[in-house]
């Protein structure tokens, strides 16, 4: 047993360069079983870097970066050393220096430089280092359900594109009946909160603020009392948000995925996820983009390991660059997973300056097994409005939010000024321990 | 590896007897040498002992004393910990849910303790008047013991349900007013008591029935002589015959239901507007959601004095009458 221990316990730190010069680096994000399309395909690239690097091993590992987890693979020194991670983690994982500093490592790396800065700022810190390189995006949009847009008498071509529009779609859509939801939102697990979020960022707010320096809580506004009126009104006032409450994700993707639901707010990489699962078919869905004047957008990208050598940070690199950040391979990859199901033509990942971003999107436009003309709304607006980022503390202010957007959607009577002086007050608190 | 475990097997009969037999002779042997003929006499026990002693104290012991140290440092696993005195009880009393969370706890507690209490005693007296089927009517109420929480927990999602669900669907066919037992603030807690009682009164209603078998009848048959009815019968004997048990597992559910956390997480994420957040949910989020080992720690500890406090009640009580 000892020997166990101590065998998991020494992989993925300072050692891991063999007395032949070559470095073995841990990775995750290796598809599982289960997924057997993209499992392949991840092997395939681990062979193809490997045999284009010599002097670089890759031991791959299933999974991504779990909050839950995190903590007790870092103590227990099994953290790989590349690991995935979302747009809300870093911000922390840096604060709490969990993650290394990959600055001086990136400059001989192609394509690097040609990184949405935008993008680049999630992995950095206050010291202005970076700290990790994003590989998706998106923004928040409206996913709906183009059948039922048009039995309910509405052009599935034209979704709405301000809240109001939304609110009169929610009503026509759930007075089909037959436990038909207009309009669904979540409001459970912190992901309430989330939508809130963006919800008042799109009504020309925000969550927190700077000001002289401090971060300060924003949402005693009207922003958030727009958005929290809207909601409440759509819920019980128009009856169009259904009566089951408490939602999260998966619940309102099932709901989607039935065809039980008109619309809820979703980037449209939730498209592929309800086709696959729910067996559908892409055509039935559309993507509009945010009402209002901005959206959340998220991410996702990879961090190192605190304790990870040079060595395998710049090993590291090289392999995030040739699997993920690689607009040379667009091509063969678009071709290789065309004939296997894998949506191409999705409006994500944007994550290049223009010049390189054009030459991508060709490619993809080329090769796309979607129908994107029922993406062109999104596309169309989605490049229009402000794209925003989580506040610090993102996941303590969801909180604090999830119980404000319960309250609206549980409760009648709930008073939304009350509600939203008090939240402030906590939000103000959380922001007061950000340095 | 086959022929150590036939060797190891006869030792622990053997050393039994020996053992016993040496204890029968006090006082012949001069103190040391006996010292060491009982302790090799008893080395298997030894080993034993010491094996079980070294599982305690790798994954219970030192996990606890662990956490307490937790509770006055900040930690990151990325850099040395850092000690910060009571800072983490500090931000721990400023964090607005505590109170909400200790409050809601204390609140299922007593409302599990009510159900709970009640429902698994009334089943086994019932049960216990049953002269046929008994077998069966004992499986039946154990079974939702041994059903996974998580199914438990998926199936009362869609009894509460307040579209299609079974509760909602039986008010109406009653014509009564369809309720929101998970949305609404007021109910919440109460709907999770009634899945954590509906879940877990299998067990106390078997050590009840138990309790109950091992009445004497002749009690019975006295106070039948004397007239008395059935209620009396129940509150004049029954329940004076059961104080033990009942004190006991009313402990012990004081203890469980303190700890509550797979019905909120599950059922309510702590919502409607923090009406469910418990002690172990707040706890989670700190330690596995915010990633604040330290003040996840702190809270821990808080819930180890309270828990603690009652676990002496109830070793004073087993002492006492054991």
């Amino acid at each position: 047993m000892a020997l166990g221990l101590t065998a998991c316990g020494g992989s993925s730190t300072g050692e891991g360069e063999g007395a032949d010069g070559v470095v073995t680096i841990t990775v995750n994000d290796m598809p599982p079983k289960t997924q057997p399309v993209d499992r392949k395909i991840f092997e395939e690239d681990v062979k193809a870097f490997e045999k284009a690097n010599p002097k670089i091993k890759i031991d791959p590992r299933e999974g991504q970066m779990d909050p839950k987890t995190f903590a007790a693979k870092l103590a227990g020194g099994q953290l790989e050393d590349v690991y995935y991670v979302y747009f809300t983690d870093p911000a922390g994982l840096i604060e709490r220096r969990q993650g290394a500093d990959i600055t001086p490592y990136m400059k001989d790396i192609p394509y690097l430089d040609k990184i949405r800065p935008e993008f680049l700022d999630v992995f950095k810190g206050k010291d202005g280092k970076i700290y990790g390189l994003p590989n998706g995006q998106y923004s928040l949009g409206l996913v709906y359900n183009r059948d039922l847009f048009a039995k309910a008498g509405l052009d599935p071509d034209k979704p709405p594109t301000t809240w109001d529009e939304v609110r009169s779609a929610a009503k026509k859509i759930s007075a089909l009946g037959d436990g038909t939801t207009g309009y669904a939102e979540y409001s459970k697990n912190n992901q309430g909160g989330w939508h809130l979020t963006s919800w008042i960022y799109s009504m020309g707010g925000d969550v927190a603020v700077k000001d002289g320096g401090k971060w300060k809580s924003a949402i005693d506004s009207d922003a958030a009392r727009n958005s929290l009126r809207m909601l409440h009104d759509m819920r019980w006032t128009d009856n169009s948000m259904g009566s089951r409450q408490l939602l999260e994700i998966p619940d309102v993707q099932k709901m989607m995925g039935a065809g039980k639901l008109g619309m809820y707010m979703a980037g449209p990489d939730n498209v592929p996820t309800i086709v696959k699962q729910f067996e559908r078919a892409c055509k039935e869905y559309g993507v509009a983009a945010l009402p209002g004047q901005a959206t959340l957008g998220g991410g996702n990208g990879f961090m190192f390991n605190p304790k990870a050598s040079p060595e395998k940070i710049k090993a590291g690199l090289k392999w995030l660059q040739f699997k993920y950040l690689n607009p040379d391979r667009t091509e063969f990859n678009d071709k290789r997973i065309a004939s296997n199901d894998v949506p191409i033509g999705l409006p994500l990942d944007r994550l290049y300056t223009d010049d390189v971003q054009a030459k991508v999107d060709a490619v993809h436009a080329k090769y796309a097994n979607v129908p994107t003309e029922n993406f062109r709304p999104f596309v169309e607006r989605n490049g229009t409005l402000e794209q925003k980022v989580e506040p610090p503390n993102a996941q303590q202010i969801y909180t604090v939010l999830d119980g404000v957007m319960q309250s609206v959607l549980t409760k009648k009577d709930a008073d939304i000024d009350q509600l939203l002086a008090d939240a402030s007050k906590k939000v103000d608190a959380l922001l007061a321990t950000v340095k | 590896m086959a022929t150590t475990d036939m060797r190891a097997q006869p030792l622990p009969e053997d050393t039994v007897v020996k053992a016993a037999a040496s204890s029968g002779k006090p006082g012949r042997t001069p103190p040391r040498s006996r010292l060491a003929r009982r302790v090799r006499e008893n080395l298997v026990a030894y080993a034993f002992l010491g094996a079980g002693i070294a599982v305690f104290a790798a994954f219970s012991w030192y996990p606890i004393v662990r956490g307490w140290l937790l509770g006055f440092q900040q930690v990151t696993f990325a850099q040395p910990a850092q000690w910060v005195g009571l800072d983490n009880f500090r931000r721990l009393f400023a964090d607005p849910l505590f109170v909400t969370a200790w409050q809601n706890t204390a609140w299922f507690t007593a409302l599990a303790l009510v159900f709970g209490f009640a429902a698994p005693l009334a089943t086994a007296v019932v049960l216990n008047e049953f002269r046929s089927a008994r077998g069966y009517l004992r499986m039946t109420v154990y079974l939702p013991v041994m059903l996974p929480p998580i199914v438990t927990m998926l199936l009362w999602r869609w009894f509460y349900d307040p579209g299609p669900g079974l509760f909602n669907n039986a008010l109406e066919v009653l014509h009564l007013p369809a309720q929101q037992w998970l949305e609404s603030e007021h109910l919440a807690m109460v709907s999770l008591v009634l899945v954590s009682t509906w879940a877990n009164m299998g067990t106390t209603t078997l050590i009840y029935l138990a309790a109950l078998g091992g009445i004497p009848g002749q009690l019975y048959e006295a106070a039948e002589l004397d007239g008395a009815s059935i209620r009396q019968r129940l509150w004049h004997v029954t329940l004076p015959q059961m104080r033990f048990i009942l004190m006991i597992t009313l402990l012990l559910q004081v203890l469980g239901t303190m700890q509550v956390f797979i019905e909120p997480y599950i059922l309510t994420g702590g919502g409607p507007n923090d009406a469910t957040v418990t002690v172990l949910l707040l706890l989670f989020r700190y330690a596995f959601v915010y990633n604040d080992f330290g003040l996840a720690s702190a809270m821990s500890m808080l819930l180890f004095v309270v828990l603690g406090a009652f676990s002496l009640v109830y070793l004073r009580l087993t002492r006492s009458n054991g």
